[in-house]
């Protein structure tokens, strides 16, 4: 008999690792990932898989010659950082566009920080941010779905429906009016639409939010939270005036709410750790994004609000407590 | 059905050894009996080197309030009072005794008659059961006659038994719940007369379904005794825990259940007092079971106390090639072993063997702060934060952020992805924060 | 100039004229005096904030010695001697000579002398191990490897040998802060004089089991035979619960007790090589 092991208790361990969990979000991508490669060709494709390979490279590479720790490349979080980036930009950016980012995303919004679980942004957004202000033009220009096409250059480019509103509101046109020149909402649900490679179809990233609700990798706190907050607000404006605000119900389905909500929001490392702490998030994501959205210069703003609220995680953590036992005394 | 509401882990339940009858174990030829088998003030030996004691005679006095009293569990003479390895490896004092036949004290009734009547007044119950040296047969050990004793200006109102068995593994308690329900009961109603309440709430998870029949079908001729079915959860056994589900009724941080009215035993420690005070029997054997997905035989053994652990592993079948682990208790709160011939105390619940592959920890990653801790943990804590502000030193924030209400159950390092060994280190920010408040006390 | 600028101009100018004079004044009524010899003699201390002297740091040490107006009882090990004296020589006072102290690890139970028992899994904190069990090489006295005092110790002077599983003080980086005797769960590490030279001897086992527990554990125990006891003629070692120790301030350095040990427990550092002795045949270890 080999040497007998003395650990302190417990002695039993639940099946759950860093490296499953990572696995499950990025299989729950799978339908996402599918819908893009069907509306915007090889172009996504080869997209995707640059942004991955390098994120995996510049870890590797930060890992190794940097940090000199113990290799974490294959955790999996590297691959759902470069699916993230690659779902977050037009499936016409050049290719040496999304390598920077990665290494933006790697380097910039993860590594420094001390890798994995120490980074206080969310990486891929990290680098989708520098992209989007670094190349603007390139950022901004976004080919219209065609069904799949190895098509790389001569693609269609037309503006997202944010865009479309933004524009044609500030303009001073009536919402029916524009209304007519976006797709229609069931298009829109299934991601027949401009806008980056992984936002398009909600009815898709719907289904792998739902997947990782089911495996618990997510809590429905900050999903919930956001769009229900989004969906609020919405409404509100809407309710005031619905010839220059649109309905609550395009904001959901539209730009990157499905994918930020779900995937980008919910990033364990960077969001809140109590449930509270979570639904507060969430609302205020929500909030941000819909200020950003109909006050703000950009169309879009869901990058931006969850960073800005990544930025206040700390601050919820030190004083939303999760509810306690035996604080609140209610005897019967 | 009930359970409580905060946090819980499901680990597999694999119970083994539920439909192994307890048997007897063999008397060893010498058994270690530690003078320290229970929280609080160790007792004093009162015997000699070289003394003939019989089996049930005391052999040590536990003369402080928190304490208990050691009796020998065999009969036969001293040959010495010495430190032996505990379980942990660190020494501790104890009494060696070779043991010759099985003579037991005249006072001990050892027939199997069921003794219902109990005229004793609550003082002299709780006197026997002091003298007796019962403690809490759970695995904590706490001396039972303490919690016995009804706190001046409190009331108790209900007397909760903790029939859970919410510890992976472990069987004995349904196993005593099984074959000594009627005696158990006497020992419930006994403790009811010395608590001075009308009620008793007997708690099991309904993964034991057989007992939760058994001792409903029995307790229906018991006035005041009810059964519980509970939802199976871990910690459902931790006493807090075990009043919010049966009660709905939270202990307020850093009290004891008294403040809520109520009073928790074990079923172990309900027969153990009915053995105590009925029977004259003091505390000297216990059930054991010994288990383990690799083991021959799981079994649950009456011990007698100090027998070595190797002498139950022997009668289980032996110790199987490929373990890796031997563990004095359950699987979520036991002691490691790291040496086979410590005794079996009145705490030793279980005897768990693990093989090689399943001994190890989870492989170490950084925090990745999904914050499944804080989910799973049962008195809302915050598990991640408290063990790195342990590991950082900072003794008071540990303190104001209440880690003295952890139970130490473990659910948060069964759950944590990343493998941190956050227990470990909250045990450590414990220990210091007890020190700090301890020198606080004596300011 | 249009008028958006003239307005600019006047309106920040007198918000920062408002400013500095309510600044004036909130410095003036909350102006802390401090004596100026604080930061005199703080200057002369290290700043290193080891805690070494028992207090807070060197602005705490500095402010307790200018209150006492005495150096009595005051000492800093990192700065030394050298120190006391330029703090001395700032204050007026007499600085009172102290002899040099270094950390000594006084266990010697390697992975080869003391072999592992069992495997430790968990958190790799001595404290936390110390509490949970008796240590990989069973002994319950001895080192448990897992580096309290390395990541306690401020000055680098500390590692961990990766071979024998102890840790290891560089004497030259070493400044007797004491930081790694109050990490130390066991009091392994204790303060010693540095001697003359560096030159120490010291009992390296702290176990007060009886001899033959305490061997099983570990070939280099001491087995509290006494024969060192005997042999010295300084009456610098005392043997208590099986466990002999050597009195630095009596020890005279002659190294007799090194050479009876049957264990070989008694350590002696930075002599020079022995003479080999012919005595009966045998050349004494060394």
């Amino acid at each position: 008999m080999s040497l007998l092991t003395v650990s302190g208790s417990p002695h039993v361990y639940s099946k759950e690792s860093v490296s499953k969990i990572m696995y499950g979000v990025i299989l729950s991508l799978v339908p996402a990932m599918l819908v893009s490669f069907y509306f915007f060709g090889l172009s996504a494709i080869l997209l995707t898989l640059t942004a991955v390979v390098s994120c995996m490279a510049f870890e590797f590479i930060i890992q190794k010659y940097l940090i000199k720790g113990p290799m974490t490349v294959f955790d999996g979080s590297a691959i759902i950082t470069g699916i993230l980036l690659a779902f977050n930009v037009p499936s016409s950016l050049p290719l040496w566009m999304i390598v920077i980012g990665s290494a933006v995303a790697i380097g910039m919004g993860k590594m420094t920080f001390g890798g994995l679980g120490k980074n206080p942004f969310n990486p891929a957004l990290v680098g989708r941010v520098f992209l989007l202000i670094s190349f603007p033009v390139d950022m901004t220009t976004w080919p219209k779905p065609t069904e799949f096409s190895t098509n790389l250059v001569d693609v269609v480019s037309g503006p997202t429906p944010l865009a479309v509103i933004k524009e044609g509101v500030a303009a001073g046109r009536p919402v029916s009016e524009l209304m007519a020149e976006v797709p229609e909402y069931v298009q829109m649900l299934f991601g027949n639409m401009g806008g980056s490679i992984g936002e398009i179809s909600a009815l898709a990233l719907l289904i792998g939010g739902i997947y990782m609700l089911i495996r618990k990798i997510i809590t429905w706190h900050i999903p919930v939270a956001y769009l229900g907050s989004v969906m609020i607000f919405g409404g509100i404006l809407w309710f005031v005036n619905p010839e220059v605000y649109i309905d609550p119900v395009f904001h959901l389905i539209t730009g990157g709410m499905m994918l930020g909500a779900l995937y980008m929001a919910t990033d364990m490392v960077t969001s809140p750790m109590s449930y509270k702490g979570m639904i507060i998030f969430g609302i205020g994501c929500g909030i941000l994004t819909m200020v950003i959205r109909v006050f703000g210069a950009y169309p879009e703003g869901v990058s931006f609000a969850i960073l800005i609220m990544n930025a206040f995680v700390p601050l919820i953590n030190t004083y939303v407590k999760p509810k306690r036992f035996g604080e609140v005394v209610k005897n019967g | 059905m009930k359970t409580f509401t905060i946090g819980g882990v499901h680990p597999p339940e694999n119970k083994l050894s539920k439909d192994a009858a307890i048997v007897a174990l063999e008397i060893p030829k010498s058994v270690s009996i530690p003078i320290s088998q229970h929280l609080g003030v160790p007792a004093v030996p009162i015997v000699e080197k070289g003394a003939k004691v019989k089996t049930g005679q005391l052999i040590a006095k536990g003369e402080a309030f928190i304490s208990a009293n050691i009796h020998s569990s065999v009969s036969g003479t001293v040959s010495k009072i010495d430190e032996v390895i505990d379980t942990s490896g660190y020494k501790r004092k104890a009494v060696i005794i070779d043991v010759e036949g099985d003579e037991w004290e005249a006072e001990i009734d050892r027939t199997a008659d069921l003794k219902k009547e109990c005229n004793l007044t609550p003082e002299e119950i709780i006197k026997k059961v002091n003298e007796k040296g019962i403690v809490g047969m759970g695995g904590a050990t706490f001396p039972s006659h303490v919690k016995l004793i009804v706190p001046k200006g409190k009331k108790a109102e209900v007397l909760i038994i903790n029939g859970v068995e919410c510890e992976p593994y472990l069987t004995s308690d349904h196993r005593v719940m099984l074959e000594r329900a009627e005696e158990m009961l006497v020992g419930i109603s006994i403790q009811m007369k010395a608590l001075g309440v009308e009620k008793a709430i007997i708690g099991i998870e309904n993964n034991k379904p057989d007992a939760i029949e058994h001792v409903k079908k029995i307790a229906a001729n018991y006035k005041g005794i009810t059964v519980e079915a509970l939802k199976v959860k871990y910690p459902q056994g931790g006493e807090k825990q075990l009043i919010k589900a049966l009660i709905n009724r939270e202990v307020p941080s850093g009290k004891l259940p008294i403040e809520v009215g109520a009073v928790v035993h074990n079923v172990g420690t309900a027969l153990a007092v009915y053995e105590a005070v009925q029977k004259n029997k003091p505390l000297i054997e216990r059930v054991v079971t010994v288990t383990g997905v690799n083991v021959a035989k799981p079994s649950n053994f009456m011990v007698r106390i100090g027998t070595p652990v190797s002498a139950l592993l022997e009668a289980a079948g032996g110790v199987p090639e490929n373990t890796g682990k031997v563990v004095n208790g359950g699987p979520m709160m036991g002691k490691a072993l790291n040496n086979l011939e410590a005794p079996v105390t009145k705490g030793t619940s279980g005897i768990l063997l693990f093989p090689q592959v399943a001994s190890s920890r989870k492989p170490l990653h950084n925090c990745i702060r999904c914050g499944k801790c804080i989910t799973v943990c049962c008195m809302g804590l915050e598990p991640y934060f408290l063990a790195v502000l342990a590991e950082k030193n900072k003794v008071e924030d540990c303190e104001s952020n209440r880690i003295m209400d952890c139970i130490e159950c473990g659910s948060c390092l069964y759950i944590c992805p990343s493998g941190r060994p956050l227990l470990d280190n909250m045990r450590v920010g414990k220990s210091k924060v007890g020190q700090l408040m301890r020198s606080r006390a004596s300011n | 100039m249009n008028e958006i600028t003239l307005y600019s101009v006047i309106s920040l100018g007198s918000i920062g004229t408002l400013a500095a004079v309510i600044l004036y004044f909130v410095a003036q009524k909350f102006k802390v005096i401090e004596d100026p010899r604080i930061d005199l003699v703080e200057e002369k201390l290290p700043g290193a904030n080891c805690g070494g002297c028992g207090l807070a740091g060197c602005r705490a040490l500095a402010e307790a010695i200018v209150k006492a107006e005495s150096l009595d009882g005051f000492s800093c090990p990192p700065g030394g001697n050298a120190a006391m004296q330029d703090i001395a020589k700032v204050l007026g006072l007499v600085a009172q000579e102290s002899d040099p102290m270094i950390a000594v690890v006084r266990c010697n139970g390697s992975r080869e002398n003391s072999p592992p028992k069992v495997k430790y899994e968990g958190a790799m904190t001595c404290q936390f191990a110390h509490s949970l069990f008796s240590g990989e090489g069973g002994c319950p006295f001895g080192c448990l490897g897992y580096g309290d005092c390395v990541v306690a110790c401020a000055f680098d002077a500390m590692y961990m040998d990766e071979k024998t599983g102890l840790p290891v003080i560089l004497d030259d980086k070493c400044v007797a802060c004491g930081a790694c005797v109050k990490a130390c769960p066991r009091n392994i590490i204790e303060m010693r004089k540095k001697g003359k030279k560096d030159r120490r001897i010291f009992v390296s086992c702290i176990n007060k089991e009886k001899g033959g527990p305490a061997k099983k554990n570990c070939a280099v125990a001491c087995i509290g035979c006494g024969k060192c006891v005997k042999e010295c003629k300084f009456d610098a070692i005392v043997l208590e619960n099986n466990l002999a120790y050597i009195d630095f301030n009596k020890c005279t350095l002659c190294r007799k007790c090194v050479i009876v040990c049957p264990t070989n427990a008694i350590h002696e550092l930075n002599f020079p090589p022995r003479k080999v002795k012919t005595e009966e045949g045998t050349p004494a270890e060394a």
